[in-house]
């Protein structure tokens, strides 16, 4: 089953024909995902070819569901123009939409997030700035690479893009079910709660990793839900205990304030409702698989 | 991007926020002239305060009152220089006295709990707001503000409200919210902050300070030209930002170069643990190539890395996703031959791990090249352990 992503999601991509849009594109065919179409405004009615698939251009969102049947949209437009494809995304109600962009302003993503929220929430966005989503063996939407990993029944929740892929390549032999990255932004769709609450609901996931890092409170948030609603077990590993105060890492969420948002206050809140938090990549991997084996 | 007071102040003056007045000097002798304007204004009072992108500067001493220009002269100099919290004062806000009767707090941030906007006001100002918000939690209001229909003169009226302030600086505190909410939304702010929001003895409300955060990501669509702060910047991070690479100098041994914020964190973590071995060696930076990193964005980033005269060793960690690691590769090969043909003999060992799209590949081109300064190392533990060990090595002169 999967969440999220199943091997019967039908994708478009906004930005089909940009050089983004066409690699991945290329990308999530070559991995079987049923890439059914894709926007650009300015091209409707052509076609572009990715990995020998013809693949049809629509001016809109709605007309690109209308005629393909696609339930899910991968959006690789610049950030200039992030916020009105998302917004589109959400005027034509699609059930999920993944914002791969990076350096989207946090006024955009305010903007379109408030607006999905005021049209009662019909649309799961995930990111910005994130990889995506990936099914192994079902379904591939975003920039995950297919073949780091294999199906299995691990559920993988992540702010960031490379780490997901340290992660999922080192437990390649145990596999996942589904992997999300959700970004490392300010504020993003889909947060750590979400994908917790989806991969409890999932009788193909039995454990379930997260992968923090520093900034913001997203992590004890989590911690605080796992407590509440979680049953089935939780590894963590959060990036950024050497990481000074008040310069961002990388990610533009990924900066300490004063006390707040330090590896170290997030691991304890993890560990204080018993999740098993990893010192390393490598760590967090051996704890997995001991999960894994019971 | 944080924003000088003096700047700040610039940007609300734009939008008609009600300020304290004053201009910014970077020698004793403009402060003293500056503050001659303002004797021969009628106001020979002027705050000679210190621009630092910082908090406690007032505890640290640079804030200080001069009832003369010879006395702003002094106080400019004794300023000038100062280190307060790390930060070299390198400019001073001269700027009039105000006969400040009460002082409140107000603000727009971010929330990243709740994915929206927030106005935070108090009638507690002047002091530190998180002190009121964790000794007086009930004096400082937090309002939820709609990215969709923002804040007009009746929200704002609500939030002052909100704050607990009273009745006769209610109208001047609102108009100043209003227009304060167009700086935060229109300059792309992620804080605009005014602390403390003062009613003066004549019944006006103004910013004494302020203090503004720009959202790095909102740069290709504004003019922040006049922002760049030459003097704050380390010298290779400057190169760094002008090759477009994202770069944060940091006080350790082993230069960092990886593909993603998130691994690239997760290895100085490693590294400071396995340095843990040898001494305390620590991370020298943070260094993201990004995703689909070429060959050339690899040899700058080993050039600014191997810049930094506090580097001993190199860890190159890669997890090629979208990054092919023939090219991370081909970028080591590259960035030595450059360096060589500068003249810059590369003699600290470089350790590097690649793993992932195209890593045999990558292998392959360095076992190829052989270079002598080039070591591989199978996982990103051992990989650090190898660089700390090395970098501590060096140190000790071995």
């Amino acid at each position: 089953m999967a969440i999220f992503l199943t091997a019967d999601s039908r994708i478009i991509v906004q930005g089909i024909t940009g050089s983004e849009g066409r690699k991945h594109g290329a990308r999530m065919i070559a991995a079987r995902s049923a890439v059914v179409g894709g926007t650009n405004p300015r091209k409707a009615g052509q076609a572009v070819e990715l990995a020998g698939q013809q693949v049809p251009v629509f001016g809109t969102v709605a007309e690109a569901m209308a005629q393909t049947g696609a339930d899910t949209s991968v959006v690789f437009v610049p950030e200039s123009g992030t916020k009105t494809a998302v917004i589109e995304a959400i005027d034509a109600a699609i059930p999920l939409v993944i914002v791969i962009t990076e350096g989207v302003p946090v006024h955009d993503t305010a903007e379109f997030w408030a607006y999905a929220c005021a049209t009662g929430n019909r649309t799961r966005i995930v990111g910005p700035n994130c990889p995506g989503v990936a099914s192994p063996g079902k379904s591939n939407a975003g920039i995950i690479p297919a073949d780091i990993t294999s199906e299995g029944r691990i559920g993988l929740v992540s702010k960031s893009g490379t780490l997901t892929y340290q992660m999922m390549y080192e437990l390649r032999d145990i596999g996942f079910s589904t992997a999300v990255g959700i970004g490392g932004d300010p504020i993003i769709g889909t947060t750590h709660i979400d994908c917790l609450r989806a991969f409890e609901d999932d009788p193909e996931t039995d454990a379930i990793v997260m992968i923090g890092e520093i900034g913001g409170d997203a992590e004890e948030r989590a911690a605080a839900f796992i407590e509440r609603s979680i049953s089935k077990p939780v590894v963590a590993y959060v990036a950024g205990f050497t990481a000074p105060e008040g310069k961002t890492m990388g990610h533009a969420g990924a900066i300490i304030s004063g006390s707040a948002g330090t590896a170290q206050a997030k691991k304890e809140a993890l560990e204080k409702v018993g999740v098993r938090v990893g010192r390393t990549p490598s760590e967090t991997a051996r704890i997995v698989r001991d999960v894994m084996r019971g | 991007m944080d924003l000088f007071e003096y700047q700040a102040k610039e940007l609300f003056a734009e939008y008609g926020v009600l300020i304290q007045r004053g201009r910014v000097a970077s020698t004793a002798a403009e402060a003293e002239s500056i503050a001659a304007e303002f004797a021969a204004s009628g106001k020979p009072q002027v705050v000679i305060k210190a621009q630092v992108k910082t908090g406690g500067r007032g505890k640290a001493g640079g804030v200080k009152l001069a009832g003369s220009p010879a006395e702003a002269r002094a106080k400019a100099e004794a300023i000038l220089g100062m280190d307060i919290k790390g930060h070299t004062v390198h400019s001073v806000l001269v700027a009039e006295d105000i006969d400040i009767a009460e002082e409140y707090y107000l603000s727009f941030l971010i929330d990243r709990a709740e994915r929206t906007f927030l106005a935070m006001c108090s009638v507690e100002g002047g002091v530190e707001i998180e002190e009121v918000a964790r000794t007086k939690p009930e004096a400082l209001a937090r309002i939820p503000v709609d990215p969709l229909t923002g804040v007009d003169g009746v929200t704002a009226l609500q939030i002052v409200r909100a704050g607990g302030l009273p009745e006769y600086a209610q109208a001047g505190a609102a108009e100043l919210a209003e227009r304060l909410w167009a700086v935060f939304t229109d300059e792309d702010a992620t804080l605009a902050e005014v602390n403390p929001l003062v009613y003066t003895g004549d019944g006006r409300v103004l910013a004494l300070d302020a203090k503004v955060t720009l959202d790095d990501n909102a740069a290709f669509r504004q003019d922040w030209a006049a922002f760049t702060d030459t003097t704050a910047v380390d010298p290779l991070e400057a190169r760094a930002r002008a090759k477009h690479l994202n770069y944060v100098k940091l006080d350790g041994a082993v230069g960092i170069i990886g593909n993603g914020a998130g691994l690239v964190m997760s290895t100085l973590d490693v590294v400071a643990y396995a340095g843990e071995d040898f001494g305390g060696v620590r991370p020298a930076n943070f260094l993201d190539i990004g995703g689909g990193a070429s060959a050339e964005v690899m040899a700058n980033g080993l050039d600014i890395v191997l810049s930094d005269p506090d580097v001993r060793s190199v860890l190159v960690n890669v997890f090629g996703g979208i990054t092919a690691c023939d090219a991370v590769a081909n970028g080591i090969v590259s960035a030595m031959a450059l360096l060589a043909e500068r003249g810059d003999q590369v003699t600290h060992p470089i350790v590097v791990r690649l793993d992932g799209n195209k890593a045999a590949e990558g292998r392959a081109i360095l076992d190829e090249a052989a270079l002598p300064v080039v070591q591989q190392v199978a996982t990103m533990d051992n990989a650090a352990r190898r660089a700390a060990e090395l970098a501590a090595a060096a140190a000790n002169g071995v």
